[in-house]
């Protein structure tokens, strides 16, 4: 069977040759324009004039549009229509587009963009966590809070506290292809875009909007992204709807993709974080009680940073049993790009907290911080599920809002069940019936030689002065499915054509993560056919519509659930007409090895397509899912928001230079669990990929902004992500064997986002590492740079 | 500009080429090769890697930051020339499919023309080769797979080009240091271009329309470099991985700071003497040529004259150069090695220094005879630490002396603050690396390099 084979990825030989198609590749039609915009040099203020002349009359420039100028909506957010495809006329961060130049070639239209002359008249912005809250500037009303027990009481009576606060930097995705579109105006006023987007039914939406014309006028295609962990979620919605008014206005496709600067000055980067806690422990380490409080700094529009902080909240227990905890979270408006969905999504921000919270209270009691942890995991998974509880509809939709999106605001309320008593509940009051990390911890610690390396570690720093080594642990449980519920669904449309040969569509998009390969094996096993007989083709709006995002590690889940209800469909009827000529049941008739058998009589794949064709059976099938037992209440923070959870553990050893805080991740051991791996090869790749990325926002990548707001690392000459050498030097990945206990595609895991945490045990061994410099905690902010490093040793020496 | 180049094995020429168009956009718009990727637009990333064959053999280049006359008489493969006539994968191709060496996809064509190069090279430090080349899906570890799979395998012969004999081009693409000293003396307003690796960025992101241009490249009596009895000598059009090459055995702290510089794409294009004619004050081949008593070698016209490298520095953005005056050379005396190159920034592989600090401490007898230490990143210029080295010389060499000279690096140096570092952590970190100087010559364990699990 086609599923659980370690495939390459389907377009490997596409990449290799430099034969696959992104955006910017696709011919184009003859006079084709070229789009750029101009920025806001200023973080706040008004626009008091505007002299656009001189970009009028540069070389190859063909139209210049300001907000005026747009036919409809003036508007690309995905939530609540806060933010303007180009300023009207107030500007809130430095790089917002002011506007547009449409010329006759991408170079015309960079060099026409920096030739505007507009007055600002300029106000103060807020940059800053202090600045935003003495101006109260925020996101909702006030803090959300979720709690569990009472966390204050449990603290104040524990014989140990620990308490502190850090820094958590932002993350550009520094996804390899830009953002980028491409319209072309078709008849009657619709409008085709190529979008590089993990979202191609809200650029559809925003498209339609800004048209003025129904979502059915406009198709939007998406065959790949070179790229996208989340920053091609909402963040290509501009470039489409300019390309799609442009070419309104000038009858003539149109182009835009950002240059690499501006594309890091414009758009939105994962939202830092400063997160403050007090825990209070018992003597043996057993947390009591713990709280938190978020400052989540989500920039000048809203975006998605609802869910995001909120996603933050629900991981501030991560592998934890917390009897006692109290979450607050903020979320500050900031004069900066809006920040945006990234790998994660908030989860790893959260995680980072309760992780700091378990590493400063080992250093606390001198408990090694594994057992530490061990101490307060969940309970292991026990056999049986739950009843599945019925979710209640939803109430009236606004139809103006983008009900795919993630910052679409839950209107109707569902009634959640009672919080269980006691037992193995998050903060959030879902019961965890599915913990795998004890046997995984256990595993992970033995293959790894943890005890012994780490008694090496410390025989190290006792005969070295300077290089210091460190060494830590940390596991990963994350929730799997939107916390939006409704948007748990997938569509899928699957064709299979006379010849046996089979055509697959489904929302979701392809970034890199192999979700194509995998949903095309569901197929094929269903099919029993090879999977060169199944073509995979590019997602469209026209072929399944009102997709979600292929976004919170969901699109194999989805989808392939959805492939596979299409492809049964299909296949049934298949089977009930080759039954009904063998006079037989539908159950004898079987699909495996290319070929299908009815008792004796055994046909090709394709012969057996045919004769169905040939007896008037439908060979094309719509396939649909939802997610099943989910119900979340995000006001009050109670439900079950997540299906399932995935797990992962990892352990990390660094060397750090404790004269500069230079520093190296010498190994790294990582046990993750995807369930029953619909492709294990994909699946480490998602994994290897995720810990260096993980590792890369908590160590090299950091963001700086100046005092006027402006981004100074906007390019990858001074934003540094991971180099080829910056991979662990020993990297050992391996998989977790175990079905998930959820029925899920073929009963696996969803394995996009988790691993990205694992990252964090790379964090946590540089604090070890700083730990041998003094006696105290290291208290090390993220990104550790070496700077950073460097400073928390001093901290430790009672220097600076 | 007429030139002519290979391309896929293909002859081409072009007649009128715009100076300043570059390889990456030619490819894409005007040839429709959009294998090649444009990533960042400015030699960072390697998406747009291509590997040109000049008579110095295969090297893999950024074609972003490549000019087309840059390419006259020389071989270019792109990632559609990898694989063979009848569409055969290269090896290397055959490996990242079979290792799973790409995810998205958009970064893999460079990677392959970069692995395509280091094949046909027989290059094995993989880490180094690739450095110049950003993956943000697979933390690199199965493309390391992939290529340590075909180390051993045969080069194809399709991808081994040879130059193209070329008549020259025009004036403004020199053959001689000598036609290089006319044109530039008739054309004193002309911009330079060696490697465009700094160059290329004005017109890439600058926009910066440059005229007139004069190439170096052809300027084959600029590339060498001479070591005798006495003297190191390096033509400013050395490339930085020759220098790195010359270095390795003159002065391996030097060699394995150059190996850090950037990336084997730009050390290709980049040269000894643009690195010190921009002036930058973070370039790192300065300080260590001060730390080593290096020479410049000046030229305009027929009329020559040498002078102390840091004395070419004469403040941020300002050098000691006449209008139609270009490096000719660099030199330094042979002498035994003491020299220390730290090379201190967020990312050990090409990234820019926030702090560059290069030492060469003479000991006799116990004593500090000489101290030559110069840093990049500390000031608006690269600039030696001369209170210093008054701190240090003649005095005994012992931990006391070098803890007694620290507070002199607060009269040498007033660090700026910036997205690289602090001033704070820059002149701390300087001062510590004073401290690693004396550590590691004591045998003490200091470079986090060398440490494994």
């Amino acid at each position: 069977m086609s599923v659980t084979k370690p495939l390459p990825h389907d377009a490997a030989p596409l990449h290799v040759s430099g034969t696959a198609r992104y955006v910017d590749d696709i011919p184009t039609p003859k006079g084709t324009l070229h789009l750029a915009f101009g920025l806001s040099p200023i973080a706040k203020g008004r626009i008091t004039a505007m002299d656009l002349s001189a970009v009028k009359a540069a070389e190859g420039v063909v139209m210049v549009m300001t907000a005026e100028d747009l036919p409809f909506a003036n508007d690309v957010s995905p939530s609540i229509h806060d933010e303007p495809l180009l300023s009207d006329g107030t500007v809130n961060y430095v790089g917002q587009p002011v506007f547009l130049v449409v010329a006759t070639s991408h170079l015309a239209a960079r060099k026409a963009a920096r030739l505007g002359r507009i007055d600002y008249s300029e106000e103060t912005p807020i940059l800053t966590i202090e600045e935003a809250l003495a101006a109260n500037s925020r996101f909702e009303d006030g803090p959300r809070i979720y709690a569990k027990g009472d966390a204050d009481a449990a603290i104040a009576q524990a014989a140990h506290v620990v308490e502190g606060t850090f820094e958590i930097g932002g993350q550009e995705h520094f996804y390899l292809e830009g953002q980028a579109a491409l319209a072309v105006p078709n008849e009657g006023g619709d409008m085709l875009v190529h979008s590089s987007t993990q979202h191609p039914t809200e650029i559809q939406h925003k498209v339609a909007e800004a048209l003025g014309v129904p979502m059915n006028a406009v198709r939007v295609e998406t065959r790949r992204m070179g790229g996208g962990f989340g920053g091609k979620e909402s963040q290509g919605n501009a470039l489409a709807v300019a390309c799609a008014v442009a070419a309104r206005a000038t009858g003539r496709a149109c182009k835009m993709r950002y240059d690499r600067d501006d594309d890091m000055v414009i758009t939105g980067k994962r939202h830092a974080f400063r997160i403050s806690y007090k825990a209070g422990f018992d003597e043996n380490g057993h947390i009591q009680g713990v709280s938190f409080l978020h400052y989540a700094i989500c920039g000048w529009a809203q975006d998605l940073s609802l869910p995001v902080a909120d996603r933050a909240m629900l991981h501030s227990d991560n592998a934890y049993l917390l009897p006692n905890a109290r979450i607050e979270s903020h979320r500050l408006k900031t004069n900066t790009q809006s920040a945006t969905a990234f790998r994660g999504f908030g989860g790893p921000q959260g995680m980072v907290g309760i992780e700091r919270v378990m590493d400063h209270a080992a250093h606390e009691l001198g408990l090694d911080p594994v057992e530490l942890r061990r101490r307060n995991y969940y309970k292991p998974a026990h056999a049986g599920g739950e009843e599945p509880v019925r979710g209640k509809p939803l109430g009236h939709p606004n139809p103006h809002e983008d009900l795919t999106s993630r910052g679409a605001v839950e209107t109707g309320r569902s009634v959640v069940r009672p919080v269980p008593a006691g037992g193995n509940t998050t903060p959030y009051g879902m019961e965890v019936t599915d913990f795998e990390l004890h046997a995984m911890t256990e595993a992970l610690l033995e293959t790894c030689d943890y005890a012994a390396r780490k008694a090496a570690v410390e025989k190290w720093n006792a005969e070295n002065r300077v290089i210091k080594k460190g060494i830590a642990f940390s596991p990963v449980k994350f929730g799997i499915s939107f916390t939006l519920t409704h948007l748990n669904q997938a569509g899928a449309l699957v064709h299979v054509y006379q010849d046996g040969s089979v055509h697959l569509n489904h929302g979701g998009t392809e970034m890199g993560q192999g979700l194509f390969q995998k949903v095309a094996q569901v197929a094929a096993a269903r099919f029993g056919i090879p999977l060169e007989m199944v073509k995979i083709t590019a997602t469209d709006t026209a072929k399944v519509p009102n997709t979600s995002a292929t976004a919170a590690s969901s699109g194999s889940d989805l989808n392939g659930m959805a492939v596979k209800a299409a492809c049964d469909t299909i296949r049934d009827r298949m089977a009930a007409y080759l039954a009904e000529r063998h006079q037989t049941d539908p159950s004898a008739v079987v699909f495996a090895d290319g070929r299908v058998s009815v008792g004796e009589e055994s046909y090709s794949f394709a012969e057996a397509a045919a004769l169905a064709y040939q007896g008037r059976v439908s060979l094309s099938a719509t396939g649909f899912y939802k997610t099943p037992k989910i119900e979340w209440d995000r006001i009050k923070g109670q439900g079950r928001p997540f299906f399932y959870f995935a797990y992962g553990a990892a352990v990390t050893e660094v060397a750090v230079d404790t004269l500069t805080g230079e520093n190296r991740i010498l190994r790294a051991d990582i046990l993750h669990d995807a369930g029953a791996s619909l492709n294990p090869a994909l699946d480490i790749g998602q994994v290897e990929g995720g810990y260096v990325q993980g590792a890369g926002w908590l160590t090299t990548e950091e963001l700086v902004w100046d005092d006027k707001g402006r981004l100074r690392t906007h390019a990858p000459s001074t934003y540094k992500i991971p180099a080829c050498s910056d991979r662990p030097g020993v990297f050992n990945v391996a998989l977790w064997d175990g079905a998930n206990r959820e029925e899920t595609i073929y009963r696996s895991k969803a394995v996009g986002e988790p691993p990205f945490m694992l990252g964090i045990s790379a964090w946590l061994a540089l604090s070890n590492a700083v730990a041998a410099c003094g006696d105290g905690y290291p208290g090390l902010n993220a990104p550790a740079t070496a700077e950073e490093i460097w400073r928390a040793i001093q901290r430790l020496r009672g220097g600076t | 500009m007429n030139i002519t180049f290979l391309l896929n094995g293909e002859t081409v020429e072009l007649a009128d080429v715009d100076p300043t168009a570059t390889l990456l956009d030619w490819l894409r718009e005007d040839r429709g090769l959009t294998g090649t990727k444009e990533g960042c637009n400015e030699g960072d990333c390697g998406a747009c890697t291509v590997m040109v064959t000049d008579e110095c053999g295969a090297k893999a280049l950024n074609s972003c930051i490549l000019f087309l006359p840059q390419l006259h008489g020389k071989a270019v493969r792109t990632v559609e020339g990898a694989s063979g006539p009848d569409g055969q994968m290269h090896p290397v191709q055959q490996a990242m499919v079979e290792h799973h060496g790409s995810q998205c996809g958009f970064c893999t064509p460079g990677f392959v023309m970069s692995m395509v190069a280091s094949h046909a090279n027989g290059a094995t430090d993989h880490d180094t080769q690739l450095a110049g080349n950003l993956c943000r899906c697979t933390g690199y570890a199965p493309i390391i797979r992939a290529a340590k799979a075909v180390e051993d395998q045969p080069v194809p012969v399709w991808v081994k080009d040879k130059p193209v004999a070329v008549e020259p081009a025009s004036p403004m693409m020199p053959r001689s240091s000598d036609e290089l000293a006319e044109v530039y003396a008739a054309h004193p307003d002309a911009t330079l271009v060696a490697g465009a690796t700094d160059v290329g960025l004005w017109v890439t992101k600058q926009l910066r329309d440059l005229d007139p241009v004069i190439f170096l490249g052809g300027c084959d009596d600029l590339k060498e470099i001479s070591i005798t009895e006495d003297e190191v000598r390096i033509g400013a059009m050395l490339d930085m991985n020759r220098m790195g090459a010359a270095m390795a055995d003159l002065h391996p702290s030097y060699a394995e700071m150059i190996r850090r510089y950037a990336s084997v794409q730009v050390r290709h294009a980049a040269t000894v003497g643009g690195n010190i004619a921009n002036g930058s004050p973070i370039g790192d081949n300065p300080p260590a040529l001060i730390a080593l008593g290096a020479t410049l070698h000046l030229r305009k016209g027929d009329a020559r004259r040498s002078i102390p490298l840091e004395d070419f520095f004469l403040d941020y953005g300002k050098q000691d150069r006449a209008p139609g005056e270009f490096v000719e050379a660099v030199s330094f005396p042979r002498q035994a090695d003491r020299l220390k190159c730290y090379k201190l920034s967020k990312r050990f592989d090409q990234d820019i220094s926030a702090v560059c600090g290069c030492f060469n401490i003479i000991v006799s007898d116990g004593v500090v005879a000489q101290a030559r230490i110069a840093f990049g990143g500390m000031a608006g210029i690269p600039k030696r630490a001369a209170a210093v080295e008054a701190a240090l010389v003649g005095k005994a060499w012992t931990h006391e002396t070098v803890q007694a000279a620290l507070p002199a690096f607060d009269r040498d140096f007033t660090p700026l603050t910036d997205m690289r570092a602090s001033a704070e952590y820059r002149l701390e970190t300087a001062r510590a690396m004073l401290e690693r100087y004396f550590a590691e010559d004591q045998g003490e364990l200091t470079n986090v390099m060398e440490v494994s699990a």
